[in-house]
């Protein structure tokens, strides 16, 4: 496989959120607007990129019983230091996305792609891998959020274009849901042609 | 043994009827309430919190397994909320090491369930049997490290921790429950093609949780 192709594959034939259904909890809890969409993505890519490169740096030094308890202590490092760089550079992103950046620990995209690429590759194709994954996460991610910002809020990115007149019911609970219902159906739509 | 629980039942609910009678004490109760039905259905974990949707998409084909896996949410969840906390209130922060939370919590919460597994094994083969399969599965369920992390941001002592964590297991597993049986009907409905699958089921729960927002105004 090309370096190319690794990046290219975690955006559509693999991408996280559409085609593997993983990661669903932050793809529906912070995609009330496209910014915090955007920053949960890039944070979860962060994590991703940092982890996939030093366990396939310590692969070899993991005895293969506690690989999956060392993986998830590697994992939580991570999110503990993106944890307190937000909280300290972005705080009102730290405050709206909450709960859901110490439980990137438990987003099964970052464990799944230790287990399934970092642990059998070197070092330049799994960062690369968590490049590609990152990517395709951050962009379902910030899709979602654009979608249901502009159906609930009637603004993207914060700017705002149709005021009190959308149904805020896309911004809530049920909304979020269903948005993601019918953006995988348009997807598959798509990614099988 | 039994005379001291009888003790201190008798006591409580002494206190409590007093507490009504003068008005003092109906707060904590209420308070106490406010938290289960919140938890349960106005703030339910998964639609409306969004906590715990993969096994919420990934074991509802069933009522059946459903209810296993609800069962054994719940159990680790209470388990994990009184070690958590204990962890927190008597190390994490008499060291000052706050920010250990994440990386202590998962270890303790993966080290519980793989115990629970060898415990359960050894003593009750049949719960074992029952709920042994969706323990592994419940490591990576977030709701628990979540709710284990919500019980020390709300800053709750030991006893509206518990509650708050049984009620929202209590909750997960209603969600689970109610989904599996809409799930079990749709296998047999004519499903357009591009739908089927995780499509028509998230839209299913959004439906759900269109309804469970009924409870909105119960508190």
């Amino acid at each position: 496989m090309s370096k190319l192709q690794i990046i290219s594959k975690g955006i559509l034939k693999e991408n996280p959120t559409f085609a593997l259904v993983l990661g669903m909890c932050p793809t529906l809890g912070v995609t009330s607007s496209a910014i915090n969409g955007m920053g949960m993505g890039v944070a979860t890519m962060v994590v991703l990129i940092m982890s996939n490169i030093s366990i396939s740096l310590i692969k070899s030094l993991v005895p293969d019983k506690v690989r999956i308890p060392a993986f998830i202590v590697v994992i939580a490092s991570f999110v503990t230091i993106i944890e307190m760089l937000m909280q300290a550079y972005v705080p009102s992103l730290y405050a709206s996305l909450g709960v859901f950046i110490p439980l990137i620990v438990v987003n099964c995209v970052i464990l799944g792609r230790a287990e399934a690429f970092a642990s059998k590759n070197n070092v330049i194709d799994s960062a690369l891998d968590g490049i590609g994954i990152g990517l395709g996460f951050t962009l379902a991610l910030t899709a979602v959020g654009a979608v249901r910002e502009v159906l609930g809020m009637g603004s993207i990115f914060g700017f705002t274009f149709a005021d009190g007149v959308m149904p805020l019911l896309f911004i809530l609970a049920p909304g979020g849901f269903i948005v993601l219902g019918y953006l995988m159906v348009l997807f598959n739509k798509i990614a099988k042609r | 043994m039994s005379s001291f629980n009888i003790l201190i039942g008798e006591n409580i609910s002494a206190e409590v009827l007093e507490g009504f009678a003068t008005g003092n004490i109906t707060m904590p109760v209420v308070t106490l309430f406010a938290i289960v039905i919140g938890a349960i259905f106005v703030n339910n974990v998964v639609l409306s919190q969004f906590l715990g949707i993969c096994p919420f998409l990934g074991v509802s084909s069933k009522v059946e397994t459903s209810l296993g896996m609800g069962m054994a949410v719940t159990f680790v969840m209470a388990l994990s909320s009184v070690v958590t906390w204990c962890l927190q209130t008597y190390v994490l922060n008499p060291f000052g090491i706050g920010y250990m939370q994440t990386i202590a919590f998962i270890l303790v919460i993966a080290a519980l369930v793989q115990m629970v597994e060898i415990v359960l094994k050894k003593v009750s083969p049949a719960l074992y049997q029952a709920l042994g399969i969706f323990l592994p599965l419940i490591t990576t369920n977030c709701a628990v490290l979540g709710v284990a992390i919500i019980t020390i941001q709300k800053e709750f002592d030991l006893l509206t921790g518990v509650i708050y964590s049984v009620s929202t297991a209590l909750g997960f597993a209603l969600a689970l429950v109610l989904f599996a049986g809409i799930r079990e009907r749709l296998d047999v409905e004519d499903v357009p093609q591009g739908m089927r699958g995780v499509p028509i089921a998230l839209i299913t729960a959004g439906l759900l949780a269109m309804a469970f927002m009924g409870f909105a105004n119960l508190l």
